[in-house]
């Protein structure tokens, strides 16, 4: 009888894992893996995380970044994988499988968080033995858990807004039924719980590249508070320049070129700008999402793959025209040498007309992240088969914080304020090839205004997961004046319902859990 | 009081027949029949009696004998005719045998001689189309792929549908096996002496936990004591071919739609190689040549018999370089010992197969490939790949391989070596031991194995264009399996007192342990060096089920017969608290022929009535032995993640349901088994219900409760009800002519009756199978209130009887198409099967045929769903590709967002066809009197008769996607007795 007490050979249970600092690590290692790996291996996972789904579609970050995006007036895409098309034209429902697949992996990261930081409580930690060194570093774990669910919480309530909340204290089970929060709950919560963890963390700058640290919370916080009015009505714009104060004297520094940023070798070139990175390895840290999807999916026409540093081009995600528009180029003669050097675009045979979204010569083609080093070479340790990107991807980078400073600024109506200036001035100079501390007339701005800012963080952070949150924040997401192709599944754009600027709670999860309720209008 | 019987039993060429089952009715009293066929019964009580004598394929015979006390009653000459009505056999039944007339559940049951002919070279192909309620359908025309069988619909949702398959006693392992086309492909058809099907739980119950979706029992040939020694030498030879292509455009077509609509590089693409027509599909084919050749030795060593049997099959498939070689062993001894009070029963099975793999993805990419383009080449851009022709980038200057275009067909089959050898046995000893001081008690001790090697190896040159990124392939992978079982039961048979009837006792123990390895394996290039270097772990894993079980049968003057019977089941898979499952059954039958009152009716020469109920279970999740442990794996070394320049393996915890348990199949089953005119024609009528309860189903975790979003656990019904009968007729019974006609019809109905999540805001279910095209795209979803897995479309608009591109009806009339306007339309399960089977002989020469039909089985096409558009020929990419003709018709430029899931691919694929025709010609005592040649030419798959446009109606999962074509064959065989 014995016999039937059978474990898996090389699966290991919670007891030996959390008894473990090593096992411990890996377990973490995947709580931070889990912003773009999707499995136990990059494809053909028997037991994918995320089911019903393509598996490299399921990585957090390539989802982020086509709800960010693709509903934007950035980017689109020309596949027609499920109803992803409806991303494209805003028609989505909330049957749509990117909606699911995206709330899916948002409460994959919960749960799995959730799990460590029950396992890792200080209770656990000693009944299990773990003492001196190894309990320092399982605090800086758990809190760093705690930090990636106040990530993923915040995500939830950007985009779903009103959703079911678990903690570690709700057992997993079949029986457990979680209970709703409303957006401005837990905009509550997410602020919470990144001030009680603050000075849990490593110190700014000073976590192991890849790990989150005190400048990772500063920088969420800061913009939570930069869309607080979004989620609770209420501006907290002088709290956006409390947190960005902290961050900008933790002593990081803008790359030197803007391109660094987005090439392979950004964890040495753009280190000091990368506040957190997701990091992304073509041999060691494999997935079809993050830097892997954008540098392939953004491939095509006649775009060669190899001058991206990879073997296949996907042929999918190119740019709205507002997009180059925003940089003053509208030919492919003006991309060719544009003064503002942020403007990566590959016009050849793309138009930039999108008269079909499913043709991918219809807008132009986005060549800023690739997986290249920035001596136009391929990583010498980079994937030999050319498929699995070395390039990290900046969640977190230091341009985005002088960018919400000076927005959290304008918005207080300090439209001249010297250091704002000075902050949006200087990622302009780097943009445009210039002494990035000496001002330049034709770089340079000199006053702040809500549409400046709007299009100055779409020069800047476009193709960064930012833009949908952005476009909100600023009014224009569903409005009919500022419009773009297929917006409201109209070629010239049309406004949209109010109700757009959240997505439906999937039905896969009302049907599960009736006690839910649906966000208005869907 | 008592007195003994003895007698002889002869065949109709009046030979002695060793092994006969000789048997005082109503009592326990009975015998074997030696080697020249004499019995002799002792300890018969005095009077009246009557004996019953049964071997399987023959004819039972009553004769009534009346015993003296203390005197000998003979019996002379009882012959045997061979039967072909199979109502009064004896048949095989968990833990044992029955007589036919005493069964009373659904069982049926397909012997040898009323196989499937032709070339067969997987067991179950033999009884396709032979018995009502089971659906088996060939995966595909790859040598030894093997097939899908479903027994009454399928009772089970995530959990597997397929049946628990036992040969000689040992349950084998059917998952898939590395390396080998299909796990019963490694079993030698032509050493089965018989196919027992048990379809309702009062047959299958007594299998427990593993019995939801039907059992099937197969028994090998075997010796018989002091049978002559027989050699028999079977050989066939076959050669197939592909009968159909999917019709696509010519060379010339394309370079017409180029000239017209192309791009100017896409138009000197076109005209590169002027007037070159290939048709890619010519170039995967060839006619196909199989030869199988079994040589049998069957006899009795002194009180040894035995039986030895070697086959060698060499197997060639349609597409080129792909072949399998089987070399099966096959011994079995059947001694009975200690005055006949043990009976041994050894069997070892052994098969070694070498597989030469193609790659099956040509089918689809020879069928689209650029027909402008010739196989070889000339150039040395083409050089480097080997001089096949390749797709190259003219547009660019480096002139290389196009990114995501496909790779020479041709090339991909003559660049790749793919070879696998797999050596599996199956064998076991049964011990049935009758108790000298108790002859009414058995005990029998069955310790069996089924295990299994697999070692493959792929190699890919450099050079290959369809590798060139990895720089070729040399990569090795291997699997073991390693499953034991023990069983003991006793059984106990006593004629009770005072005429009260005759009870069967039957208790039993089993154990049994299935562990699988499949080592991790690195990736090489053709030069043998890593890819990259990655680590990962073995899939190793193991499960135990133990079981305690009983049965009774009670007979009261073979006219009132109940059997009931129970299984204690415990599996690893589950939680202490829920792994133990209870399985009961009971069922009942009335022999009404035996009645008086149809004692002498010669038109009804058998009249039965029966019903069932039994509970039977399910516990196979596919690939997942541990689903209520919360258990962490660890990732492969390439997916670790980075801290500080040092990466880190990842651990994952995995999804998990403590309390998952079986699923639980209740089963319903009134049958009617009927005999008229002298068993002239006999038929039987079964009516089900299953209903199947706590559903091993993968559903929706509520977000957050779990570690992923889908879960396994215990949620929702399903069921399956339908109607079976069966009908063989012998139309024209005489001395030289015969002619024997079988049908069968099923109707079957199935059903999801909940998910266990219905509430008001209810979605549409789990959506799943992927289809080509995108994605992510999935076909079918499972909803409460619909069959298993129906299609998920969009209802298409038509105009003047064409399809309107991506124009679709908007169902819940909200003003926009969306995913909300998707409806559930049909199934790929068939509403009805019928089977007919005809077997005349004319003097020496016999005629058979099998004919298979399904009906409203619905066909997704994906081969036209994907490959109709102006952007197939006119590729995105510097390169052309090729569609199907449907492209002229429709003018699709380039499928829309959702225009693959439109309902205008959905199918009725209805179809009628003519499995077989088998032609025979008995040459009889050619040298000796003792030999005799038998010679045979078979066509197989003559005919289809369908309206569906595919390749191939008959599709298991509905989902066309360029199935491996099934060939049409024929075959001269030839067999010789000595």
């Amino acid at each position: 009888m014995k016999d039937l007490d059978q474990e898996p050979k090389f699966g290991l249970n919670t007891a030996t894992i959390y008894s473990n600092p090593v096992l411990q690590k890996q377990v973490l290692a995947k709580l931070y893996g889990g912003l773009h790996l999707t499995g136990l291996k990059p494809s053909d996972d028997p037991d994918p995380e995320v089911r019903g789904a393509d598996q490299g579609a399921t990585s957090y970050l390539r989802l982020l970044w086509k709800m960010e995006e693709l509903t934007s007036d950035e980017a689109a895409v020309a596949w027609t994988d499920g109803s992803i098309q409806a991303l494209n034209t805003s028609q989505w429902s909330s049957s749509n499988d990117f909606v699911q697949a995206m709330y899916d992996r948002i409460y994959f990261q919960i749960a799995s968080t959730n799990e460590y930081i029950r396992e890792m409580s200080d209770d656990k930690l000693s009944s299990r033995g773990i003492t001196g060194g190894d309990l320092t570093n399982a605090r800086y774990y758990r809190a760093e858990a705690r930090f990636l669910r106040a990530l993923s919480y915040y995500h939830a309530l950007d985009m779903y807004g009103n959703v079911p909340f678990v903690t570690e204290n709700d057992l997993p089970g079949k029986d457990l039924v979680p209970q709703q929060k409303s957006r401005a709950a837990l905009f509550s919560y997410v602020e919470t719980e990144l001030k009680d963890i603050e000075g849990l963390m490593t110190p700014a700058h000073a976590a192991e590249y890849g790990r989150a640290d005190q400048a990772a919370v500063w920088t969420l916080l800061a913009k939570l508070y930069l869309n607080a009015k979004v989620y609770t009505g209420i501006e907290h714009n002088a709290d956006v320049i409390t947190y960005c104060d902290k961050i900008l004297k933790a002593g990081y520094t803008l790359a030197p070129e803007y391109r660094l940023l987005f090439l392979a070798d950004n964890d040495v070139k753009a280190k000091n700008e990368i506040i957190l990175p997701v990091v992304c390895d073509g041999t060691r840290s494999q997935s079809y999402g993050a830097t892997t999807f954008l540098v392939h999916a953004a491939s095509g026409g006649s775009l060669q793959p190899v001058a991206m540093g990879i073997t296949n081009a996907w042929s999918g995600i190119r740019a709205k025209k507002n997009l180059p528009l925003s940089f003053g180029l509208s030919t492919a003669a003006d991309a060719a040498n544009p003064a503002d050097k942020r403007a990566i675009f590959f016009t050849t045979r793309q138009n930039l007309e999108m008269n079909s979204l499913i043709v991918f010569r219809d807008g132009w083609a986005v060549t800023k992240f690739k997986n290249l080093q920035s001596d136009g070479k391929p990583s010498p340790t980079a994937d030999p088969t050319g498929t699995f990107a070395d390039t990290d991807f900046p969640l977190f980078r230091l341009g985005d914080v002088y960018l919400m400073y000076a927005e959290a600024k304008m918005r207080m109506g300090q439209t001249t304020d010297p250091t704002a200036l000075n902050y949006v001035n200087m990622l302009r100079r780097r943009g445009y090839g210039f002494d990035m501390n000496q001002p330049n007339a034709v770089s340079d701005v000199s006053t702040l205004t809500e549409a400046f800012m709007l299009a100055e963080r779409g020069r800047e952070m476009y193709w960064e997961a930012q833009r949908r949150t952005d476009l909100i924040r600023f009014g224009v997401y569903t409005s009919s004046t500022y419009l773009w192709p297929w917006k409201g599944n109209v070629q010239a754009g049309t406004g949209l319902e109010p109700y757009r600027t959240l997505f439906p709670l999937p039905v896969s999860d009302l049907s599960a859990n009736p006690s839910l309720k649906q966000n208005d209008g869907y | 009081q008592t007195g003994s019987v003895s007698g002889r039993v002869v065949d109709e060429k009046s030979q002695g027949m060793p092994g006969v089952t000789v048997l005082i009715e109503g009592t326990s009293l009975g015998n074997s029949t030696n080697s020249d066929g004499t019995f002799s019964i002792l300890n018969v009580p005095a009077g009246p009696h009557t004996l019953v004598t049964s071997f399987v394929g023959y004819t039972s015979q009553r004769i009534p004998v009346t015993v003296v006390s203390g005197q000998n009653a003979t019996v002379a000459g009882i012959t045997l005719g061979e039967n072909t009505t199979l109502l009064s056999e004896a048949v095989v039944v968990g833990y044992g045998t029955q007589r036919r007339q005493d069964v009373t559940s659904s069982i049926t049951t397909v012997s040898s001689r009323e196989f499937v002919q032709g070339q067969i070279t997987t067991p179950e192909q033999l009884i396709n189309g032979k018995v009502a309620g089971v659906q088996i359908t060939s995966n595909s025309g790859q040598p030894g792929s093997g097939s899908t069988i479903r027994i009454r619909g399928g009772s089970s949702l995530n959990a597997s549908n397929d049946p628990l398959v036992i040969i000689d006693g040992v349950p084998v392992d059917n998952n898939e096996l590395k390396g080998a086309p299909s796990a019963l492909s490694l079993v030698n058809p032509n050493d089965i002496e018989t196919f027992t099907v048990l379809k309702d739980a009062s047959a299958t119950a007594i299998y427990g936990s593993r019995a939801s979706n039907g059992v099937i029992l197969i028994t090998t040939k075997k010796g018989l004591q002091g049978e002559k020694t027989r050699v028999n030498f079977n050989t066939q030879f076959s050669v197939s071919k592909n009968y159909k292509q999917t019709e696509v455009l010519s060379g010339d077509q394309i370079r017409a739609i180029v000239n017209e609509k192309g791009t100017d590089d896409q138009k000197a693409l076109a005209n590169l190689f002027p007037g070159t027509n290939t048709n890619w599909q010519d170039q995967i084919y060839r006619t196909a040549n199989t030869s199988d050749n079994n040589l049998s030795v069957t006899g009795s060593a002194g009180k040894l018999p035995y039986r030895a049997s070697v086959g060698y099959l060499t197997q060639q498939g349609l597409l080129k370089t792909n072949d399998l070689k089987r070399n099966s062993v096959s011994l079995g001894l059947t001694p009975v010992l200690l005055d006949g009070n043990l009976k041994v029963d050894l069997n070892v099975k052994g098969s070694w197969v070498d597989n030469n793999y193609a790659d099956q993805g040509v089918v689809g990419t020879a069928t689209f490939f650029d027909p402008t383009k010739p196989v070889f080449a000339p150039g040395a851009g083409y050089a480097a790949y080997g001089g096949y022709y390749q797709p190259l980038d003219l547009t660019s200057t480096t002139g290389g391989l196009v990114g995501l275009a496909p790779t020479n067909p041709v090339a991909r089959l003559e660049q790749r070596r793919d070879r696998s050898t797999i050596k599996r046995s199956i064998g076991n000893v049964q011990l049935d031991y009758k108790m000298p001081f108790l002859t009414d008690l058995r005990a029998n001790l069955n310790l069996g194995y089924d295990i299994s090697r697999s070692n493959g190896t792929t190699f890919v040159p450099a050079i290959a264009a369809s590798e060139i990124n990895r720089k070729g392939v040399n990569d090795h992978y291997s699997q073991s399996r390693d499953n034991k079982l023990l069983e003991f039961y006793l059984n106990y048979s006593k004629q009770l007192p005072n005429d009260l009837g005759r009870l069967d006792l039957l208790a039993g123990h089993s154990y049994q342990d299935f562990r699988r390895n499949t080592p991790f394996q690195q990736a090489y290039q053709a030069d043998g060096q890593l890819v990259s270097t990655k680590s990962g772990f073995d899939a190793y894993s193991r499960n135990v089920l133990i079981s305690f079980y009983g049965r009774l049968n009670y007979n009261y003057k073979d006219r009132y017969l109940v059997t009931a019977s129970l299984r204690n089941d415990a599996s690893s898979r589950f939680a202490k608290s829920v792994r133990n499952g209870l399985f009961p059954a009971v069922s009942a039958a009335w022999r009404v022929k035996g009645e008086d009152f149809l004692a002498n009716n010669t038109l009804i020469s058998d009249l039965k009535f029966r019903v069932s109920y039994g509970v039977t279970g399910q516990q196979d999740i596919v690939g997942n032995d541990y689903p209520s442990l919360a258990n962490y794996n660890p990732g492969e070394s390439t997916v670790g993640y980075q801290f500080g320049g040092i990466y880190y393996p990842t651990l994952r915890i995995s999804p998990y349901d403590t309390n998952i348990k079986w699923e639980e199949t209740k089963t319903y089953n009134a049958g009617l088994d009927y005999g008229i005119l002298d068993n002239r024609l006999v038929g039987t009528v079964d009516v089900y219900l299953r209903k199947t309860n706590d559903l091993i189903a993968l559903i929706t975790a509520r977000a957050g409760t779990n570690f992923s979003n889908q879960f396994f656990t215990n949620a929702g019904n399903l069921e399956n009800r339908g109607l079976e009968l069966g009908l063989t007729g012998q139309v024209v019974r005489s001395t030289d002519i015969n002619w024997t006609l079988n049908a069968n019809a099923t109707l079957n109905r199935n059903k999801i009756t909940n998910l266990g999540q219905e509430s008001a805001n209810a979605g549409p279910g789990n959506r799943f199978e992927g289809i080509d095209g995108g994605t992510g795209n999935n076909i079918k979803v499972n909803t409460a209130g619909y069959p298993v897995g129906s299609y998920y479309v969009y209802q298409q608009v038509y105009e003047n009887g064409k399809p309107v591109l991506d124009k679709y009806v908007d169902r819940n009339n909200d003003g926009q198409i969306n995913e909300q306007d998707l409806y559930r339309y049909h199934s790929a399960a068939p509403k009805a099967t019928y089977g007919l089977s005809s077997n005349l002989s004319v003097h020496k020469a016999t005629l058979a045929f099998t004919l298979r039909s399904y009906q409203k089985n619905y066909v997704y096409d994906n081969v036209r769903s994907n490959n109709s558009y102006y952007t197939n020929v006119l590729q995105a990419q510097p390169f052309l590709g090729n569609a199907t003709p449907e492209l002229l018709n429709s003018q699709f430029a380039a499928p829309g967002e959702k225009t693959r899931l439109s309902d205008y691919w959905v199918h009725d694929a209805s179809f009628i066809r003519m499995d077989n025709i088998t032609l025979g010609y008995d040459f009889g005592s050619l040298i000796q009197e003792s030999t005799n040649l038998h010679l045979t030419f078979a066509v197989q798959n003559v005919f289809t008769v369908t309206k569906y446009k595919g390749l191939d109606p008959e599709i298991f999962n509905g989902l066309d996607k360029n199935l491996y074509p099934r060939p049409r064959t024929f075959t001269v065989g030839l067999n010789f007795g000595l």
